[in-house]
């Protein structure tokens, strides 16, 4: 029961995602990072198949790095969007990625943009995206709470109400949540919502 | 549900007195889920040419950019834009070239050739070209589409009084499809100028 949205705001873009990795009936952990930081001013929130998810975000970071290693300057959000929806569709036909995509950024220019990108290759532009079954209802929320131009703190407020929406409203929904988002400062970790914390390692 | 009812889609073509409209609904959807209500269906080749792609979304996106991939080509060899049944048969061989493996589209394409004579025409997935000289429909909604289009369509129209039919046609066809809608996109085209306007219909 993977759950993955994102939002535009004012000068930032938010991915939210949830943080169990799960096996049938299993969870094999409950601090998963989903949301993988492309580069500078991207995120990849990321949801679906296990295996397929961490290689296929995994080679789109690369690929990222490698073009700004090549050029000497970054992809923009769009570039980068259209390479990952490229790569899907390259392979829908041969042996398909089973991985949904929300990928934020910032560009100077541009500013925050939010892409919706299908495991089928479908590519869309959106202010507000969301996968997986909470999708049913953190969109309706967000549907309801949502406009151009929240401020952060607001933003944050509606990721809450839709996270609380998931918890009571999803049969088997995910315990935490990892909260980040990408503005002209850069991509970055925002916050954890946690309600189960997983066992500290043992130290030597 | 059929492969090409999974994004929901409703496109029409019709033709005037020395011009033609293209429409298209605006929603895009997984299933019965509503994911935009921004979508473009419809595709720019050049001042004259238009295409309109309905069907999987993701299939309309890829034969789009192959699309655009080969016209650019003939540009650059031919040094003059495609004609509009020169384009028809390009997309009829792209799509049969696929024939065990099809682009799950049905495309409309419409243009003026170079005597600003109007010309449109749609297709199946396999390439199967339908010349028409009134309209042509595709997508959820074709079958709304052809009952209203026959009945409001009269030959000869001036592009205003083509523009109030091609909508009204529009609205009232997806508007008894649950899987296209959420507005209007039409686009009217003479041979001095193109007028784009968005529909604003029913928002369900």
């Amino acid at each position: 029961m993977e759950c993955v949205f994102g939002l535009v705001g004012d000068g930032f873009a938010l991915v939210a995602a949830d943080s169990s990795a799960v096996n049938s009936i299993l969870v094999h952990k409950s601090n998963e990072d989903k949301i993988m930081i492309l580069d500078s001013h991207k995120l990849l929130g990321a949801s679906g198949e296990a295996g397929d998810r961490v290689q296929f975000t995994e080679y789109i970071q690369k690929n990222v790095h490698l073009y700004e290693f090549r050029n000497g300057i970054p992809l923009s959000t769009a570039a980068a969007a259209n390479f990952t929806r490229g790569e899907l569709a390259q392979a829908l036909r041969k042996s398909p990625y089973s991985v949904n995509i929300l990928l934020a950024g910032y560009d100077k220019d541009i500013g925050p943009s939010l892409y919706y990108i299908d495991y089928i290759a479908t590519l869309h532009k959106v202010d507000k995206g969301a996968f997986g079954y909470g999708s049913f209802f953190s969109l309706s929320m967000m549907d309801r709470h949502y406009h151009s131009g929240m401020s952060l703190k607001e933003a944050v407020d509606l990721v809450d109400k839709c996270i609380v929406e998931i918890r009571t409203r999803l049969v088997v929904s995910p315990p935490n949540f990892v909260i980040k988002i990408v503005d002209k400062d850069g991509a970055k970790e925002y916050a954890w919502r946690e309600t189960i914390k997983d066992a500290e390692e043992p130290t030597a | 549900m059929s492969i090409f009812e999974y994004n929901g889609s409703a496109v029409v073509a019709m033709v005037g007195k020395n011009c033609f409209a293209i429409a298209s609904d605006r929603r895009l959807g997984v299933n019965l889920q509503t994911i935009a209500t921004d979508f473009q269906r419809i595709y720019k080749i050049h001042d004259k040419l238009y295409i309109g792609l309905s069907g999987l979304a993701t299939d309309a996106q890829t034969l789009y950019q192959r699309l655009v991939f080969r016209h650019k080509l003939y540009q650059l060899r031919e040094e003059r834009d495609m004609k509009p049944e020169t384009f028809a048969s390009l997309v009829s061989a792209l799509l049969y070239e696929k024939r065990f493996g099809p682009y799950f589209c049905q495309p409309v394409i419409a243009g003026l050739d170079d005597d600003d004579v109007p010309f449109i025409c749609t297709m199946d997935c396999l390439g199967a070209k339908e010349l028409a000289k009134d309209f042509v429909v595709s997508g959820t909604a074709s079958e709304s589409l052809y009952g209203v289009c026959e009945s409001m369509y009269k030959p000869n129209m001036e592009s205003e009084e083509l523009f109030e039919t091609i909508s009204q046609a529009l609205l009232s066809s997806v508007d008894r499809d649950c899987l296209s809608g959420w507005g209007g996109h039409v686009l009217l085209v003479t041979p001095t100028e193109v007028v784009e306007r968005t529909l604003k219909g029913r928002m369900d």
